[in-house]
């Protein structure tokens, strides 16, 4: 059925995304996030129950296992992920759940790493997967496949040479891709591929935007200065209001793009999830003032994994020159 | 979530097209923008027009959907903009549709749906702009009249207007939102002295209107007596909510056009440019589907917007003002100097969207302390 034009999640998305939003409330608390911090080995265990819970499996067909729902669903749960900074590659395990054995149900952990994309040929938790999945060619980048076709190879954890990288991220472990065997080919849809996980790295930095608006506004409401509450001060709420903008913005794109599953839209979402994660952390920081700078305080983990998404799958130069390319399109058509 | 459309409203969207692709050619050529009573012509014989096809009242007793539809298609196909109707069929149409009685109803909207009325709006005063509920005209009650005096200001239509939505106060000793009452006062009354405001952009957009003793019978208060500030609020609640639904996609429009031109005079070869508009598509298609959005959570909401227009609102008049920026550098120098280019008039017309409808800083008062819940203070 068919109602008006609505980009509100219906009762039962509103319902998935709660059930999300409470398993890693009790699972991934305020308390679990800074032991993280302190050793980000990823907790197996709550790997399995993230699988269980359908979080990989979410898209696969229910006959071989899965829960059957689209793309808007499991945009709904990696907004959840983002909010609560649940460490892992959670969106290789999403994506390549119905193609690596054990990565629906959580029992393996599988890595992917674009090595085609520009500069980075960033792996994160390159010391927690079981497997990687390396994609290369097709998005213009010096992959050395020579003929720059889009080609994805299987690998052992161990089978790439790996420089190694402070990550910036206390919670996400680094390493960087200086080489690899192309020996295990596989046939993946690399286009859609790296579509869906700029989407869904897109809602992640969404739902990243949306808990920094709260932890600023309930900072503002209860920090008092001059006698009064912070939140009071015009300069202060100006600063709250632009930041839940840039989230109902994001907001907008990442939903429609999610229904429409173009790339275009998708592209346009991750730009504007991307200022909306790393701009209101930097927001939220400002509010939160010294204590904001504190390694106590919880603000520049979301920065900083903001930053990191950042560089991962579409954004800045590129993704604004497909954008500008697009006008032209738009105008050969009409 | 769902963007998709029912087979009934695709089959609206195509009797449309075809119905503007064979009227938007038999329309009289565009009036000069100084010519007020030319321009009022022609805005309201296309209102007529669209009237006597079925479609003069999509702006706000159709479905959100076929309002979208409408919206979108008419822009698309270059069809005109609402123009000097914009305050009936956006601003007073609406609140009275919402807040009027029948009588009120059967007497008013008719006339703005067939293309008969333009109406103006006189909320604004030297003393009360972003503070509003400042404002110091008076109506004191005389038998079944009241007797009218003050002076509005940056009254958008008022030279050609046939009514006018009027803020007056009419209880000053009450607390200052709770004395103010709403009237629909006819433009032709004794009293009324209307005096021309030229804007920066150059052509006088609006005016001031001077009130001297102006008797405006009681039965034309909308809502109870006292009352106008939340009659108000629903007013702005529908300017903020639906009102630029139609230009953003002509923003849309512009920003292709922008690209085609920076392509022909070599600006494209510029990647720092290039990118700009790139962003500047995200934002604007994104403004695109938060508006939808908005729109459509009204309908289901019983037709009124939420606080949500003011965030659209706030991001819209920025981007608008980035779009024309960035149209003076397709352009460069002369032409971006250049007084008589149509981008030059739409970039200077741009610089009110942060002021108009509540300036950006009240927006964001509004969206602090409504939708953030943060406290009351300065």
């Amino acid at each position: 059925m068919s109602g008006p034009v609505d980009l509100r999640p219906t009762a039962d998305q509103r319902a998935l995304q709660a059930s999300a939003r409470d398993l890693l409330a009790r699972r991934f608390g305020r308390e679990r996030l800074r032991a993280a911090v302190d050793d980000p080995a990823l907790d197996r265990a709550l790997w399995r129950e993230l699988g269980t819970a359908g979080f990989f499996a979410l898209r696969l067909p229910e006959a071989d296992g899965g829960v059957g729902l689209g793309l808007p669903d499991a945009v709904l749960v990696f907004e959840e992920a983002g909010r609560a900074l649940l460490p892992g590659p959670l969106v290789a395990g999403h994506l390549l759940a119905g193609t690596v054995p054990g990565a629906a149900t959580g029992e393996r952990v599988v890595g992917l790493c674009d090595v085609g994309a520009d500069g980075a040929r960033l792996w994160e938790h390159p010391g927690d997967c079981d497997e990687l999945i390396l994609v290369e060619g097709g998005s213009g980048g010096e992959d050395g496949s020579g003929d720059g076709i889009p080609r994805a190879y299987w690998n052992a954890p161990d089978w790439p040479v790996l420089e190694s990288v402070r990550s910036i991220d206390p919670l996400t472990p680094l390493a960087r891709v200086a080489s690899y065997p192309r020996r295990m080919p596989r046939a993946l849809d690399i286009t859609r591929l790296r579509r869906e996980a700029a989407l869904l790295t897109a809602a992640l930095q969404l739902g990243s935007a949306a808990r920094t608006v709260e932890m600023a506004v309930e900072h503002a409401g209860r920090r008092e200065q001059f006698g009064v509450r912070i939140g009071a001060f015009q300069a202060v709420k100006h600063l709250c209001a632009e930041m839940l903008i840039r989230v109902e913005i994001a907001r907008s794109a990442v939903y429609a793009a999610s229904l429409t599953g173009q790339s275009l839209p998708v592209i346009g979402a991750k730009i504007l999830a991307d200022e909306a994660a790393v701009r209101n952390a930097r927001d939220c920081l400002q509010v939160h003032g010294g204590i904001g700078f504190t390694w106590e305080a919880d603000v520049h983990l979301h920065l900083k994994r903001a930053w990191l998404r950042l560089e991962q799958w579409q954004s800045g130069a590129k993704a604004e020159e497909a954008l500008a390319e697009a006008l032209l399109a738009d105008d050969a058509a009409g | 979530m769902d963007l998709t459309y029912t087979p009934e409203e695709e089959a609206f969207r195509a009797r449309l097209r075809e119905w503007l692709a064979k009227a938007l050619p038999e329309l009289p050529a565009r009036p000069d923008p100084l010519d007020w009573p030319g321009r009022r012509a022609y805005d309201l014989g296309w209102q007529r027009r669209l009237y006597d096809a079925g479609y003069g009242s999509l702006h706000w007793d159709a479905s959100p959907t076929r309002r979208l539809i409408f919206l979108e298609e008419t822009e698309l196909a270059g069809a005109p903009y609402v123009g000097a109707n914009f305050v009936g069929l956006l601003h007073a149409g609406p609140t009275i549709a919402a807040e009027g009685t029948d009588e009120q109803r059967a007497r008013w909207l008719p006339p703005i749906l067939r293309g008969e009325a333009v109406w103006c709006q006189g909320f604004s005063e030297p003393d009360a702009g972003s503070d509003l509920a400042s404002l110091r005209t008076r109506a004191v009650r005389d038998g079944d009249h009241y007797v009218i005096t003050g002076q509005k200001t940056w009254t958008s239509h008022a030279e050609i207007a046939d009514w006018c939505e009027l803020l007056v106060r009419t209880d000053p000793a009450a607390p200052r939102h709770r004395g103010i009452s709403w009237l629909a006062m006819p433009m032709d009354a004794p009293g009324i002295t209307v005096r021309p405001l030229r804007t920066l952009a150059g052509p006088a957009e609006f005016a001031e209107v001077f009130l001297d003793e102006v008797r405006v019978p009681v039965a034309n208060r909308v809502g109870a007596e006292h009352d106008g500030w939340r009659v108000t609020m629903v007013t702005l609640s529908f300017e903020r909510g639906t009102a630029f639904v139609g230009e953003v996609v002509a923003c849309r429009r512009t920003l292709g056009r922008l690209a085609r031109t920076a392509r022909a005079n070599g600006r494209w070869d510029d990647p720092v440019l290039r990118r700009r508009l790139g962003r500047l598509n995200a934002e604007f298609t994104a403004l695109w589907r938060l508006i939808q959005g908005n729109v459509g959570a009204a309908g289901a909401a019983g037709g009124v917007p939420g606080a949500g227009g003011s965030v659209f609102k706030l991001r819209y008049s920025q981007a608008r003002q980035e779009l024309y920026d960035a149209a003076a550098e397709v352009l460069g120098a002369p032409g971006a100097l250049d007084a008589d280019q149509e981008w030059t008039a739409a970039r200077l017309s741009s610089l009110s969207y942060t002021i108009a409808a509540g300036t950006s800083q009240i927006q964001r008062d509004i969206i602090a302390e409504r939708i953030l819940g943060l406290p009351k203070g300065r």
